[in-house]
């Protein structure tokens, strides 16, 4: 009797838990993806602390190849890339956050409103958004940025002024199809303002797929703002950044580990947030792909059911 | 365009009204009409982003030792017309662009439109060559990963594209000339074609096709050979692209009455991929072709530089580097129309393609 009570209690807690333990952790690519994405969020805010040199001393042997004491070589000039790649963690991923979070806000905002009021205010909001994307992101991003003259702080500007408008679109569309929904109206018969309906009715049903955006664009973002400093256009040396570090290899063919291993960083980098959004987006988007593999699903069993 | 309707998807209502009394012609006009309005946004923005520059555009284009003298000063500021307002400035800006001036470049010392010329098709070589490349693959993949989806094939799938879509491709391009090149000795070294080879009489500026319409078959060969490593390069970003879409579409349209009656009727695997799924979602793929080829523009810039490829890429990192305006706008615009005018061409195909969607 009371054992019976004690597997029961058991096998009801053991659901419980597995309920609440979110499906993102059941997808072995999420969980890989949110472990490395961690880490490097971790080494990037603690690695000046810990680098076993000053990124920027030149202390060591040139050239050195990859060994014991300088675990991946020193530079042309003496420098340990071990420590410059930790260092170009703290300068790249701060920055790409935080310009995923402003593109999202910037992007979400224009899209709300555009999507919520529509006429003229859609009209010229979504011309402005179809101008922006006329261009390819790298090539507007590059212009603006040697506009702007170039610096880091200026790239992050570009990589902003070319990411808000896919947040825009998207936000746009979900609010369209929110907007004539019956609890919304309801919600303004109530008397609330166009502000509160907009943030209290629609933006909680728009937050899981700007989420998923922002994951995925977070890679998108990184590799940006190298592909800038790769061309000379971020970054400015000696900043250990590892776009410029790739861009500075290509004096140096022979010694393969200066660009290797700044490559790498950026590679397993977005790799681990593109994963992790990839997992993200199966729970939180809903009107994503799941519903074309439910529809596959019931196919299946329909034609499962016929032979 | 109908906004103000209660009915929840106004854009299709729209659609349906048009429809009843538009042929293919009245949605060309209506497509060309909203590419030139975006043109003409696109001249706004390089023109403006010109007037951005810090410090100052005198000096900047005729160098501090010019610029020093006062009379050369004045001169300049008359012609181009920088005491003028700033509509005015616009207006001249467009007057030299209608007239095919973009300004002389800084590094070249050449007119941007003459360097252009020769760059713009070195670009479009590759980035057709790679259209064609990550389409095929990615056909390949894409379908695969829908019929084994959840098995492995779709896991491993999933991984490889994901990865794809990660690589930094400045990187990659690096890292494979290094090995194939430097290492291996498999590949050709850098330019479009070996040293010892004269280029082809100027057709249609793609190498290979005026190799073969000049019916030289080394010339060919080696201008291919030299296309392969950056065109596989670029290919992987499209192929991570365009396969998560064309998974999904081909999920779609498995789901699809008319397959399942294919498969009833006995006909052949192949056959129902090839006649039945992959016709139903060469639409849906088509849209994203124009998404891919963004991609591989913004690619070009990127990975030409590191193959020596005299292309639009190269053009644009050695003015990016140099920080030569007149070149970097050149391309912006340049590449700005080549996106317009393929999207055109994609909306274009769709609305011949599908009869039931005349008005995307």
């Amino acid at each position: 009797m009371s054992t019976d009570n004690r597997t029961d209690a058991l096998a009801s807690a053991g659901r419980r838990t597995r309920l609440r333990w979110p499906r993102a952790w059941r997808s072995p690519l999420g969980i890989v993806g949110a472990v490395i994405a961690i880490a490097w969020v971790i080494v990037a805010f603690t690695a000046s602390w810990w680098v076993p040199f000053e990124p920027n001393a030149q202390v060591l042997p040139r050239l050195q190849e990859p060994g014991v004491d300088t675990l991946l070589g020193t530079d042309g000039t003496g420098r340990d890339i071990f420590s410059r790649l930790m260092t170009g963690a703290t300068v790249t991923i701060p920055l790409a956050l935080m310009l995923v979070v402003a593109a999202m806000v910037i992007g979400t905002v224009v899209g709300a409103v555009a999507g919520y009021f529509g006429r003229w205010v859609d009209e010229t909001l979504m011309r402005i958004t179809d101008l922006v994307m006329a261009f390819p992101t790298v090539i507007l991003a590059m212009v603006i940025a040697a506009s702007l003259g170039p610096s880091l702080f200026n790239a992050v500007i570009a990589a902003i002024v070319v990411s808000w408008p896919q947040y825009a679109r998207v936000t746009r569309s979900l609010v369209l199809g929110l907007r004539g929904q019956n609890y919304v109206i309801a919600g303004r018969l109530l008397g609330r303002s166009p502000l509160t309906s907009l943030t209290v009715d629609i933006l909680p049903n728009i937050v899981g797929p700007m989420l998923v955006l922002a994951t995925l664009d977070i890679g998108a973002a990184i590799l940006l703002l190298s592909g800038l400093s790769f061309l000379g256009l971020g970054a400015q040396p000696p900043t250990a950044e590892w776009g410029s570090m790739i861009s500075w290899a290509i004096q140096n063919f022979d010694a393969w580990w200066l660009g290797v291993f700044p490559g790498l960083a950026i590679l397993t980098v977005v790799a681990a947030f593109n994963f992790l959004g990839d997992a993200l987006r199966d729970i939180l988007d809903p009107t994503g792909e799941v519903a074309h593999e439910n529809q596959a699903d019931r196919a299946a069993s329909a034609t499962g059911a016929a032979a | 365009m109908t906004t103000g309707t209660t009915s929840p998807a106004p854009a299709r209502a729209g659609a349906r009204r048009y429809r009843a009394r538009s042929p293919l012609a009245r949605y060309l006009v209506r497509r060309a009409g909203t590419s030139v309005l975006l043109l003409v946004g696109v001249t706004i923005v390089t023109f403006t982003l010109t007037n951005l520059v810090p410090g100052d555009p005198v000096s900047a284009a005729l160098g501090e030792g010019a610029a020093q003298n006062p009379e050369t000063r004045e001169a300049f500021i008359r012609s181009r017309g920088l005491d003028q307002p700033f509509v005015v400035q616009y207006l001249l800006y467009m007057g030299n662009l209608l007239r095919g001036d973009l300004g002389t470049s800084l590094v070249t010392g050449r007119a941007v439109t003459t360097d252009l010329a020769t760059a713009v098709p070195a670009t479009v070589e590759i980035a057709i060559a790679a259209i064609v490349v990550s389409l095929a693959v990615s056909i390949v993949l894409g379908t695969l990963a829908a019929y084994r989806r959840g098995l492995v094939t779709d896991q491993v799938v999933r991984v490889v594209t994901l990865v794809g879509l990660s690589v930094p491709t400045f990187w990659l391009a690096l890292v494979s000339f290094y090995i194939f090149f430097l290492q291996l000795r498999i590949a050709p070294g850098s330019g479009r074609i070996s040293p010892s080879i004269t280029p082809p009489p100027r057709v249609t500026g793609f190498y290979t096709i005026d190799y073969l319409l000049n019916g030289d078959g080394v010339g060919f060969l080696d201008a291919a050979a030299h296309l392969a490593l950056p065109v596989l390069v670029l290919s992987l970003v499209t192929i991570g692209l365009l396969t998560r879409f064309i998974r999904t579409s081909v999920l779609e349209v498995l789901a699809s009455d008319y397959v399942r009656a294919a498969r009833a009727k006995g006909l052949s695997g192949a056959r129902v991929v090839l006649d039945y799924v992959l016709r139903g979602a060469s639409l849906p793929i088509l849209t994203v072709v124009g998404v891919a080829f963004g991609a591989l523009l913004s690619g070009t810039v990127l990975v030409e530089s590191v193959f020596s490829w005299p292309g639009l890429g190269t053009y644009a990192y050695n003015s990016a580097s140099n920080l030569d305006l007149p070149g970097i706008m050149g391309v912006g615009l340049v590449v700005g129309v080549i996106y317009l005018v393929i999207n055109f061409v994609v909306d274009l195909l769709y609305g011949v393609l599908d009869p039931r969607v005349r008005l995307a």
